[in-house]
């Protein structure tokens, strides 16, 4: 067998990295999906990129990807070079030019703006949709969340021009770090960057609890179940699904970014009935926040939990073993896979899901050995 | 030769409302006579409707079915109330002697059952906006919900036997109305509440819940099961916001027992699915009433709250927020 290629896992031809890598030319991944059954099966030997320019019908949905290839940070400002340690003088800096904010040179009429806010709040005045979102509250929070993705997490994002402008599209990602903070950031990123309102699908636990799930459903967070997803999909809404679930995020640290099973591909089934691409995300970073070395079962089950984590500072540190780790963080939006070339009714077919599933899980995990290695060291 | 109809429950609000608008319009809906049954008489005026004092949880009722030559059956009679035996009494078995009767009953032809929207339950594993399809994940296991579940059950049996009977289940959000569960829990001057949790709640004007029962009752060519609400929702933190209650919140862990205990504090008091309600709210989707009844509800649920809302006494923090 191929010997030679040990390091890397079947099906990739010995190409690691499916993802945006070229621009021009789909994905193995894309091809193979858009060509559905009537494609002869790939042979080992040929490229798994690079015969494709020929089959505009079969492009990744940004068709105007430029042979350069994307941009692979966002950052704004003076501070591009990627920073070694911790960047303690921008966290002051941040901190001053978040109080200038607070208080600027017009701050009168600042103040008499959030008055009117707080008061429009308190009386009531205000829409939310029929799943709970309320856009003031998830824009508060994309602001509270910008310090730990940018000075802390020093989140670095790639891919932008994959997320569709308009339109519905799926997120996939792979889900890590014992507490899914990985949500939020991603929807902090496609907030930010994208300038779209991402709609998480959520476990139900996330709902069950008191407090989380009031605000997760504010910040535009669903049930992850087939009606919502489909619902939101059928809008034209940004939805974003992490198929591991809790075998992600409760895996152990020496588990870290190996990718778990991916649920039973219910959401390619959604993504299928609602013809919108799939986008695979790949991030980095947050399998080091909170690293789990051991578990519970026995008192997670009494607590109704899937687990329970003990980190090298929870619970020992008490409260201030909650503090995530700082480690550095990459948020890839891979190119989308597109269902469109599919029927509706295909998403009744088992075995298709299932393909398309798998070829979802390993462009993220090829994606992810990639960014590691652009990554370096986890914190520094 | 005009329709006979028969409204059950005639001592509830909605159900007399429903019964006399079918009585004033009757001629132009070819409804000859609306009888209209409970065990106690309606105190309001009962215009055009034929009360008979028959309780349907015996078989008296199916006497007046055959006396009064009845062809549609619009069942009201279903509520939540404080005597839980009482209601589940009145719920599922005045249902069950009502689908007997019905049953034996040739000239039977049409029955309405004015649901709940509480079949779907509540609970943190439900969809965001329940379809007919739907099925309830949870918060049916007692009280109002589980009778409401049960009522449905003995309906569709009732439709397996009498496959010749149209039959419309009109599956409503609440109405604020006197006796609406909601509606007396927002009356109360300081509203307890569950602690980190916001339920979006969905509330129904009785003018489309009137609307869409003469529909059902009028329409020959409309059958199946409807889930009747206003457009959009209303966060219950929204709603105590606009009413400018204050609110107590209560851990979810004994908020049941703390929340009767302040409620009869004040003189009033609360039902026990409440509770759950309370936690998780419920939201249904309206498309299958819009697209196969062709009914598009007037008012929002915002608007019926805020139209509710004005007719209650301002609450403590109301001078906050109006201007």
């Amino acid at each position: 067998m191929t010997d030679d290629h040990r390091d890397v896992p079947l099906g990739t031809s010995g190409r690691a990295g499916r993802g945006s890598q070229g621009g021009t030319t789909p994905s193995s991944a894309a091809r193979s999906l858009a060509g559905g059954a009537a494609r002869p099966p790939r042979r080992p030997g040929e490229p798994a990129a690079g015969t494709g320019a020929g089959r505009p019908r079969l492009h990744a949905v940004p068709d105007d990807a430029t042979a350069e290839p994307p941009p692979t940070s966002h950052h704004s400002g003076p501070q591009e070079p990627p920073p070694t340690g911790l960047p303690l003088d921008e966290v002051l800096t941040a901190v001053v030019a978040a109080a200038q904010r607070v208080l600027g040179d017009d701050w009168e009429a600042r103040l008499a703006r959030m008055l009117a806010t707080l008061r429009r709040r308190l009386s009531g005045d205000y829409e939310v949709d029929d799943f709970g979102h309320d856009p003031e509250v998830a824009e508060l929070l994309v602001q509270v969340l910008e310090p730990l993705a940018e000075k802390w997490f020093r989140l670095e994002v790639r891919g932008v021009h994959n997320i569709p402008a308009e339109g519905g599209a799926l997120l996939v990602g792979n889900h890590s770090g014992t507490v899914p903070i990985d949500g939020l950031i991603t929807s902090y990123a496609v907030h930010r960057y994208a300038q779209r309102t991402l709609r998480p699908l959520a476990a139900d636990l996330v709902f069950a609890l008191p407090f989380v799930g009031e605000t997760a459903r504010k910040f535009g967070a669903t049930l992850a179940c087939t009606e919502d997803a489909e619902r939101l999909l059928g809008r034209g809404e940004l939805a974003a699904v992490w198929p591991e679930g809790f075998k992600g995020v409760g895996k152990p640290f020496s588990e870290r970014y190996k990718l778990q099973r991916f649920g039973r591909g219910g959401f390619v089934s959604s993504a299928m009935r609602a013809q919108v691409p799939i986008v695979p995300v790949s991030i980095v970073g947050a399998e080091e926040i909170y690293p789990l070395v051991g578990n519970l079962p026995s008192l997670a089950r009494l607590l109704g939990l899937p687990y329970l984590p003990i980190t090298p500072f929870f619970p020992w540190l008490g409260l201030l073993g909650l503090v995530p780790l700082p480690s550095k963080w990459i948020i890839e939006f891979g190119e989308p896979v597109r269902t469109d070339a599919y029927a509706p009714e295909a998403a009744d077919d088992p075995m298709l899901l299932f393909n398309v599933t798998d070829q979802v899980r390993e462009t993220i995990q090829q994606t992810l050995y990639g960014l590691l290695v652009d990554r370096g060291g986890a914190f520094f | 030769m005009g329709r006979v109809v028969l409204v059950t429950g005639l001592s509830r609000d909605i159900a007399l409302r429903c019964a006399r608008l079918l009585a004033d319009q009757g001629d132009a809906l070819g409804i000859d006579k609306v009888v209209g049954v409970d065990v106690t008489p309606p105190r309001e005026d009962l215009g055009g409707v034929k009360f008979v004092r028959a309780d349907i949880r015996t078989p008296v009722i199916a006497k007046v079915i055959a006396v009064e030559d009845v062809d549609t059956v619009v069942h009201l009679d279903l509520g939540p109330s404080h005597g839980r035996g009482a209601a589940k009494e009145l719920n599922v078995i005045g249902t069950m002697q009502l689908l007997a009767a019905c049953q034996r009953v040739s000239h039977v032809t049409t029955f309405v059952l004015g649901s709940s929207t509480a079949v779907y339950g509540t609970s943190a594993r439900s969809p965001a906006l329940f379809t007919e399809s739907s099925v309830a994940r949870g918060g049916t296991n007692a009280g109002f919900p589980k009778d409401v579940c049960e009522v449905e059950g003995y309906v569709r049996g009732f439709a397996r036997r009498r496959p010749d009977v149209r039959i419309v289940t009109l599956r409503s959000a609440q109405v604020l109305d006197a006796g609406a569960p909601l509606a007396a829990y927002f009356a109360n001057p300081v509203l307890p509440t569950v602690a980190g949790y916001d339920p979006r709640l969905q509330f129904l004007h009785v003018h489309d819940a009137l609307e869409v029962m003469r529909r059902a009752v009028v329409d020959e060519g409309v059958q199946g099961t409807f889930n009747v609400a206003g457009d959009g929702v209303v966060m219950l933190s929204q709603a105590v916001r606009r009413l400018g209650r204050p609110t107590v919140p209560f851990p979810p862990v004994g908020f049941g027992t703390a929340a009767r205990t302040m409620l009869r504090a004040m003189g009033s008091d609360i039902t026990p699915d409440l509770h759950r309600l309370l936690m998780h709210g419920r939201v249904v989707d309206t498309t299958a009433l819009r697209t196969i009844l062709g009914y598009a509800p007037a008012y929002t649920s915002a608007e019926a709250f805020s139209m509710f809302a004005a007719g209650l006494q301002p609450g403590l923090l109301s001078g906050r927020g109006a201007s």
